[in-house]
């Protein structure tokens, strides 16, 4: 397995940074959670990704440059963000707010970004998916989820658009079963066959005939049980 | 060398038994797959994050039912921080109470008992859990310390 080679970090307005000359990807972590924060650090280094942990939505566009209270004169130039993970409850800003002011914005919209959550709402997967992200990770957060990560990066490099997350979503959509879920997932077995009306984004979900990979988010909600459906 | 064998068996003995037992899940098995040589205290330090964490939650909780007026939200707030951070370093039994402890309190049909009594009862439940894995934890590391002070390596 890689390794990551030991650097110093730096201090820049209070956060900590790894110099961006090295070849690998950048990941932005962004947890309330202090133990959740170390775990999704190492599981992330370990993946040879370098790492900024954020404790907030708010910090997280600071780091970015995005937030409007702060002038975003402070050049973080240096240090590409090539992807980012959040959390979903989040205290302030949501994970999903989050994902939504990154989509909205011009600089950063095409940065990958995938949601953590303990609870796995259907509902709240679609909604985040439908908004932009790439997946959704159900926590506790494993190595194999983060190994995934690297797909959608090079999805990017390879491609160069923004449009990554599409084969994901199509698979969501149609391996899950809505017969298995709680009735307010109405949405997924909507009485259209052709386009579902409520994903603009991603393709139409027309045949079930891609069976769900084992790794795939949707296996993963089926399989684990933190709380259940609601 | 008869020392470290026996230290090993006594830890890979006690691993299992916390497992089986329910006390740890494979969650934690995942964190020891994380720690390598650049991060040779991994899993120590996290989980001494999860115990300051979790003694901070725990004074929120006894503060929050102790107010006149008890804010459930609050309440709901703090046992769902609490779960997902047992959640996330294995400690299965803590993580089952708190499920339970949201439950309970939402249930809005328990006859005779108030819910801030059943948010109590939760609580004490909570605190025993917490506790019972904290012990066992800290002995965990205790026996790996001895193991390596005495020359052995932990079993992977």
């Amino acid at each position: 397995m890689e390794r990551n080679v030991f650097v110093s970090r730096r201090r820049i307005d209070g956060f900590d940074v790894l110099p961006s000359d090295s070849a690998e990807a950048h990941v932005l972590a962004v947890d309330d959670s202090l133990v959740d924060r170390k775990v999704i650090e190492q599981l992330l280094k370990i993946s040879s990704f370098k790492v900024t942990a954020v404790d907030s939505g708010r910090r997280a566009l600071q780091f970015l440059g995005l937030d409007e209270e702060k002038s975003s004169s402070v050049g973080f130039d240096g240090l590409k963000v090539d992807l980012i993970i959040t959390d979903y409850c989040m205290p302030g800003m949501t994970g999903y707010e989050l994902l939504k002011k990154i989509k909205e914005s011009s600089n950063f919209r095409e940065i990958p970004v995938v949601i953590m959550s303990s609870e796995n709402v259907i509902a709240r997967i679609d909604r985040c998916l439908e908004e932009g992200a790439e997946d959704f990770f159900v926590k506790p957060v494993k190595l194999s989820d983060v190994k995934r990560l690297k797909d959608y990066m090079m999805r990017e490099v390879r491609f160069g658009t923004a449009n990554s997350g599409g084969t994901n979503k199509r698979k969501l959509q149609e391996s899950c079963d809505p017969t298995s879920s709680e009735p307010s997932i109405s949405s997924l077995s909507s009485s259209s066959s052709d386009s579902p009306s409520r994903s603009p984004i991603s393709p139409s979900s027309a045949s079930s005939s891609i069976p769900t990979p084992l790794d795939s988010p949707v296996r993963r909600l089926k399989m684990t049980n933190t709380g259940g459906l609601i | 060398m008869d020392g470290v064998a026996q230290l090993q068996k006594q830890l890979v003995d006690f691993t299992d038994s916390l497992f089986q037992e329910g006390f740890l899940d494979e969650q934690f098995n995942q964190l020891q797959q994380l720690q390598d040589e650049s991060n040779p205290d991994f899993v120590v330090e996290v989980v001494s994050l999860f115990f300051e964490d979790s003694e901070r939650l725990l004074n929120e909780l006894a503060k929050a039912l102790e107010q006149k007026t008890i804010d459930f939200r609050k309440v709901d707030a703090h046992v769902h921080q609490f779960k997902g951070s047992s959640s996330s370093i294995g400690a299965q039994r803590v993580q089952k109470v708190c499920i339970a402890f949201r439950n309970y309190c939402e249930e809005q049909n328990i006859e005779g008992v108030k819910p801030w009594h059943r948010c109590l009862k939760c609580l004490q439940q909570v605190k025993l859990e917490y506790s019972l894995v904290k012990n066992k934890l800290e002995t965990l590391f205790k026996i790996e310390k001895q193991l390596i002070a005495a020359g052995g390596s932990i079993p992977t």
